[in-house]
């Protein structure tokens, strides 16, 4: 199917024999270890530190980390595929371990060879786990506006002030990729942008954790940086100025990783619906009998298959090294936005029971607004795809 | 001691099967394939051996087309060391498993030879003991428990009734049941490490067996359709429906 609507198909039998393989793993690991347990945990919003074990024996926090440092080297399509499965059943556990991969790539990408070294095995058992620090109460989408200044002492080390929110892994992860300011006069600001290494300790707190309206489970918290004190070997590539580039770097992957959730949690919803429409009889017959039903379920696996074909095209593009800020982008808003009509409507077919705690479907309907905001609202992501389309065009290309 | 396993690729567990219009057999177009559960009970517990320090190395051999090789790197991510594919197209009934596992013995020498019970697509449960005869070893079917102890293994059964616990000479053929352990599912670091690990390939030729079937399937159906059932009033009608209409007492 993928190789018709996306072009060649470069992946040999062996790969694909390999990708069905570890899929089959991840199925294993979900039904025993994730979906039994999934409900409660979400509703009493509790960190699931068992499922987190469970997660580093079957290596995901390596998934993307190149294998010469102890990580399993997957491609972004691979990868894709595992955000999909996992989302299908608890989208919250996609988070703890995609924050901490982009973190990972930051260093993979732009990190000095002794960073490398030094942190990238660890990252890849999950020894060491974490995420990006980018987002304060000021500013998310306007990352240049951030506020967290490092100063410089006369020793070459750093001593960094600021606050971070939403910060996801943020209570028990270790090290966060934190985007601050080195020289706030900078013009343009981002030449006074740099991108830290930052591990817990003295100067570093988490002052709160958020309460949300779904993602819940994952810790999602405020980070207080107070006369923190780094050392500049923690400066990932060792060079001031190039912070946002850093960060940047890892929002295409990002958001190919936030449509693979998009495209796990409207199958879920397409999953219960199907399912519970051919249980629930009225009139005589079960729903799914009836047209009203039809149209909406017909609606519903359309946007399934449509948005896996898009988070596929965008992850191939990337694989392939090509620039994909738009495919990423058409991905994520439309495999975000098919999450959030599939819940809606998979919680009519469900009629009351839909709007009850018994069943999955509210959790979804929770879930799916976070991925239509976050990681670059979808108003973001339209501006990102017409500006590439209209630039693409001068250039004689087709888009 | 060198353990052996056979892995058999059938239709995964979780989907339902639809009988071909010509009642030839089942189709098996765009349908998902596993391990058979029973052959991954005797994976798991072959690598449980190898990890106590009871077995040197586990090998897992499987019969079927060239597909039949994910099921081997399945188990070799599982923690198996090599594989052997006998490679063929044709129907393998459980004589012809049986034989082909014979010839696989005598070049290998292995200390236990590990069968599902059954294979949940045609249910047969013949081959371990099958193989058992034709290898002149002793078998235990239906484990629950094994213990390997020198050259002997104590192994708990599984019986009409109860748990038997024989003792037998090795090498020696076992067939798992659904209890013997929970079979772990393969790392994702493991899964990629499987990758390098040998399987070799061989033929029914090669072997100098024959696998022509000595069973002919006359026919393959559905089972009949669940008809509702009725509610009956009081206790009176449900005996007096028991004797007249299930004809049970």
């Amino acid at each position: 199917m993928r190789s018709h609507v996306a072009g060649s198909d470069t992946t040999s039998a062996a790969d694909s024999e390999q990708t069905a393989i570890i899929l089959d793993s991840v199925d294993r690991f979900l039904e025993r270890h994730v979906r039994p347990y999934a409900q409660k945990l979400e509703h009493d919003d509790i960190y699931p530190e068992e499922i987190v074990g469970h997660m580093k024996e079957l290596g995901l926090f390596g998934a993307i980390i190149a294998q010469e440092y102890g990580g399993l080297g997957l491609s972004a399509s691979v990868y894709a595929k595992i955000v999909e499965r996992i989302a299908t059943v608890w989208m919250s556990l996609t988070g703890i371990f995609n924050s901490h991969l982009i973190m990972a790539s930051a260093v993979q990408r732009f990190g000095t060879a002794e960073q490398k070294q030094r942190f990238l095995p660890r990252f890849a058992t999950g020894e060491i786990r974490g995420g990006l620090a980018l987002t304060e109460p000021d500013c998310g989408t306007d990352l240049q506006a951030v506020r967290t200044l490092a100063k410089k002492g006369t020793d070459g080390n750093y001593t960094i002030n600021g606050t971070k929110t939403w910060i996801s892994n943020g209570i028990y992860g270790q090290c966060f990729a934190l985007l601050v300011k080195t020289d706030p006069a900078a013009n343009p600001r981002h030449k006074g942008m740099s991108l830290f290494l930052a591990e817990k300790r003295d100067g570093f707190r988490v002052s709160r954790k958020l309460e949300k309206l779904g993602y819940k489970g994952i810790d999602s918290a405020e980070l207080i940086f107070e006369d923190y004190k780094i050392d500049a070997d923690c400066l990932i590539g060792g060079v001031e100025g190039r912070g946002l580039q850093h960060a940047l770097g890892g929002l295409e992957l990002g958001r190919i990783n936030v449509a693979s959730r998009g495209v796990g949690v409207a199958q879920a919803a397409l999953d219960e619906a199907v399912s519970y429409s051919q249980i629930r009889h009225t009139f005589g017959k079960p729903i799914c009998e009836h047209q009203a039903i039809q149209l909406k379920l017909g609606d519903m696996v359309t946007r399934v298959h449509a948005s896996r074909l898009l988070v596929q095209y965008a992850a191939e593009a990337y694989d392939a090294g090509r620039r994909c800020d738009m495919e990423a982008g058409m991905a994520k808003l439309f495999a975000t936005e098919a999450a959030m009509e599939n819940a809606a409507e998979s919680m009519r077919i469900h009629g009351g029971y839909g709007y009850s705690k018994e069943f999955i479907v509210e959790r979804l309907y929770r879930d799916a607004p976070l991925l239509v905001i976050g990681e670059g609202t979808n108003e973001m992501q339209r501006m990102i795809i017409a500006r590439q389309v209209l630039e693409r065009s001068k250039s004689g290309k087709k888009a | 001691m060198k353990v052996l396993v056979a892995v058999k690729r059938v239709v995964d567990y979780n989907v339902k099967v639809r009988v071909k219009a010509d009642g030839t057999g089942v189709d098996l177009a765009n349908v998902k394939m596993s391990m058979n559960p029973f052959d991954e009970i005797g994976v798991e517990e072959a690598v449980r051996l190898k990890e106590a320090g009871k077995a040197t190395e586990v090998i897992v051999v499987s019969i079927g087309p060239a597909q039949a090789q994910e099921t081997l790197r399945t188990a070799l991510a599982m923690g198996a060391d090599r594989g052997i594919l006998i490679k063929t197209d044709a129907e393998v009934q459980p004589l012809a498993v049986a034989k082909l596992l014979k010839a696989v013995c005598d070049a290998e020498q292995p200390g236990l030879v590990i069968t599902g019970k059954q294979a949940i697509d045609d249910d047969s449960n013949q081959t371990g003991q099958m193989l058992a005869a034709l290898w002149g070893r002793p078998q235990a079917t239906f484990a629950n428990k094994l213990f390997i102890e020198g050259d002997k293994a104590k192994v708990v059964r599984e019986i009409d009734g109860g748990l038997q616990t024989v003792e037998i000479d090795l090498p020696a053929v076992l067939t798992t049941d659904l209890r013997l352990n929970e079979p772990r599912y393969a790392s994702l670091p493991n899964i990629m490490k499987a990758k390098k690990k040998p399987i070799d390939e061989k033929t029914p030729e090669s072997l100098g067996v024959d696998i022509a079937s000595r069973l002919k399937v006359l026919k393959v159906a559905e089972p009949p359709k669940r008809v509702a059932g009725v509610k009956v009033p009081d206790v009176a009608t449900l005996v007096q429906k028991l004797k007249t209409e299930a004809g049970v007492i």
